[in-house]
């Protein structure tokens, strides 16, 4: 039985990821998750300074799910290559680093920094909600996607993986553009912009106001746009939204994604990665698949 | 570290009043490793409440192998409402211990404070401080642990762990509507007593901190708040709870640091509130 998965050149143990921005750069899940059995660790994003982030309260729960304006906290890339990049060379898994910036010259600072050191992909988040320039900005016109997906393939020494939002109206369109800008995979989705709103004090729970919706209340939105995606473009697609389970993460497979991440479930169970690759492998027994590359976009 | 997720049995539950109840939870390998000012984290069994609900330590049976949690429920359809449901017999699936407990400075006397629902972590710090057996206290003689007093502050008469306390030694109280004790906040009671002490240890909304971190400042006593935010992961990865700082923290890189990771405690004099 073959799990392991070829990503733009890149051959990973197996499809199951992180989601940017839930798992840090892995020392604190790793005190409960052996990363070495993880098929990537996809690092939180990181920019070319140093980011505060938006006030607190930067979490709220919601029904089957929650909602996030963290706005990217990140330490920027000078420490991050120094700290963060040695941390997860010694464990047996890839690293993807997710980008991200207020301006095209800021995502492309990182890109370049990022040329000579030694990590297998990145991801360009160009779909934050949280941050006010940057982020989803970029994210939601086609033009704009290709526009700099274009310019970070220039300078990108590893393969480039774009995320996109979901907060489109066709996200068939947004993965096409990505394509045409050269883009070697797509992951999505990101969060779902919303709100919630403290009726005692009639005051936005969030002091961003508004954040980004993930869990599995967003699950069956996620599997329908990776769907879309993977019908409109020929690159492989990295499926993410609301995977609680094995179950979750195989309907994302068969729904086109080569390769899967767990995001919020890993707060309600801090081992989820390791269980949805032991029910991946139980699934594939079950059904006598003898490569997980024959259950991707295997829709009958 | 010891951190650990464990399925906690339900040794004993029951309602203090006012929405306050009393759990206590057989965790052994939690409470080998806790100390007085971590906290856990618990999980709703219902699936659609997703994050684990963080809730300070109030006592930890090292002996036995229990932990003793107080907290308030906070309203319908809610997770605490859910706990408050759990009866002997019933388990829970609980992560911990988390965070830093309180660090004790040997020589210092103490203030110990508590305020609202804060209050209950501060039980187990005079318990450990009166038995040596607190960061910073290790190895020392009983004569040479440090004097504290106690202060607590409640809404109203419903003076929850109140008889407790004063089994550990002298424990005032300030109520809100003055049934009890000194009518206002746990500061009008330390100015009504005229307390004088060395460092404060404080846990509660953070007004109180604010004002205790002041009132530190003024008379030149050391002070440490435990503060409170909401968390998601509760173990520094997501970087939601974040306070703060006056100097840049060096594992964020920025002027802040993570309550669930580098706190909950901190030196009031670092953080900004």
């Amino acid at each position: 039985m073959n799990t392991s998965v070829s990503l733009c050149g890149v051959t990973l143990k197996n499809p199951v990821m992180t989601a940017s921005g839930t798992f840090g750069s892995g020392a604190e899940y790793g005190e409960y998750v052996d990363l070495n059995k993880l098929g990537a660790v996809v690092t939180k994003g990181v920019a070319a300074v140093p980011w505060e982030g938006n006030p607190t309260p930067r979490v709220a729960e919601v029904y089957g799910g929650m909602l996030n304006a963290v706005g990217l906290q990140n330490p920027g890339i000078d420490l991050f290559c120094e700290r963060d990049i040695p941390f997860l060379r010694q464990y047996d898994t890839k690293i993807i680093v997710n980008v991200c910036g207020h301006s095209t010259e800021e995502y492309l600072a990182v890109v370049e920094r990022l040329a000579e050191e030694p990590i297998d992909m990145m991801e360009i988040n160009i779909s934050c909600p949280n941050v006010k320039e940057g982020g989803i900005a970029f994210g939601t016109d086609p033009r704009a996607v290709e526009a700099i997906t274009a310019e970070v393939k220039k300078y990108a020494k590893q393969p480039v993986i774009m995320k996109l939002s979901p907060n489109v109206t066709d996200i068939a369109e947004i993965a096409r553009a990505a394509e045409a800008g050269g883009a070697d995979a797509l992951s999505l989705i990101n969060t779902i912009t919303g709100m919630k709103i403290d009726i005692d004090r009639r005051k936005f729970v969030l002091a961003n106001k508004t954040g980004g919706m993930s869990g599995p209340a967003i699950h069956p939105i996620a599997v329908r746009m990776v769907y879309q995606a993977a019908q409109a473009v020929h690159i492989p697609i990295i499926g993410m939204g609301g995977i609680m389970n094995a179950a979750d993460a195989i309907e994302m497979i068969l729904a086109g994604a080569s390769a899967i991440s767990i995001g919020t479930a890993n707060f309600v169970d801090p081992l989820t990665t390791e269980k949805v690759i032991a029910g991946i492998e139980a699934y594939m027994q079950k059904y006598r698949v003898e490569d997980i590359a024959e259950l991707v976009g295997a829709l009958e | 570290m010891g951190k650990t997720i464990e399925t906690a049995g339900v040794l004993a539950q029951r309602a203090l009043g006012g929405n306050i109840y009393d759990l206590t939870l057989r965790a052994p390998k939690i409470a080998a490793s806790a100390r007085a000012g971590q906290f856990v984290s618990l999980y709703c069994s219902d699936s659609s409440r997703l994050l684990p609900r963080p809730i300070s330590l109030c006592g930890i049976d090292r002996e036995s192998g229990s932990i003793r949690l107080v907290y308030r429920v906070t309203g319908e359809h809610t997770g605490t409402e859910e706990f408050s449901r759990l009866a002997e017999g019933d388990s829970v699936r609980i992560m911990g211990p988390l965070g830093n407990g309180f660090a004790v400075q040997p020589g210092k006397k103490a203030l110990l404070i508590g305020g609202g629902i804060g209050v209950p972590p501060m039980l187990q710090l005079a318990k450990d401080i009166r038995a040596g057996a607190v960061q910073g206290l290790a190895g020392l003689e009983p004569a040479e642990l440090p004097d504290f007093q106690m202060v607590m502050g409640y809404r109203d008469r419903q003076t929850f762990l109140l008889d407790e306390f004063l089994e550990q030694g002298e424990c005032l109280v300030a109520t809100e509507d003055g049934s009890v004790g000194t009518k206002g906040n746990v500061l009008d009671a330390i100015r009504e007593h005229a307390l004088t002490a060395d460092v404060i240890y404080v846990c509660g909304p953070t007004p109180m901190l604010r004002a205790l971190k002041s009132y530190a400042a003024e008379h030149g006593m050391d002070c440490y708040i435990s503060m409170e935010e909401r968390m998601a992961c509760g173990i520094g990865a997501c970087l939601a709870c974040v306070c703060r700082t006056v100097g840049k923290d060096a594992h964020s890189n920025v002027n802040n640091r993570r309550i669930c990771k580098d706190g909950p405690v901190f030196d009031a004099r670092e953080v900004e509130l």
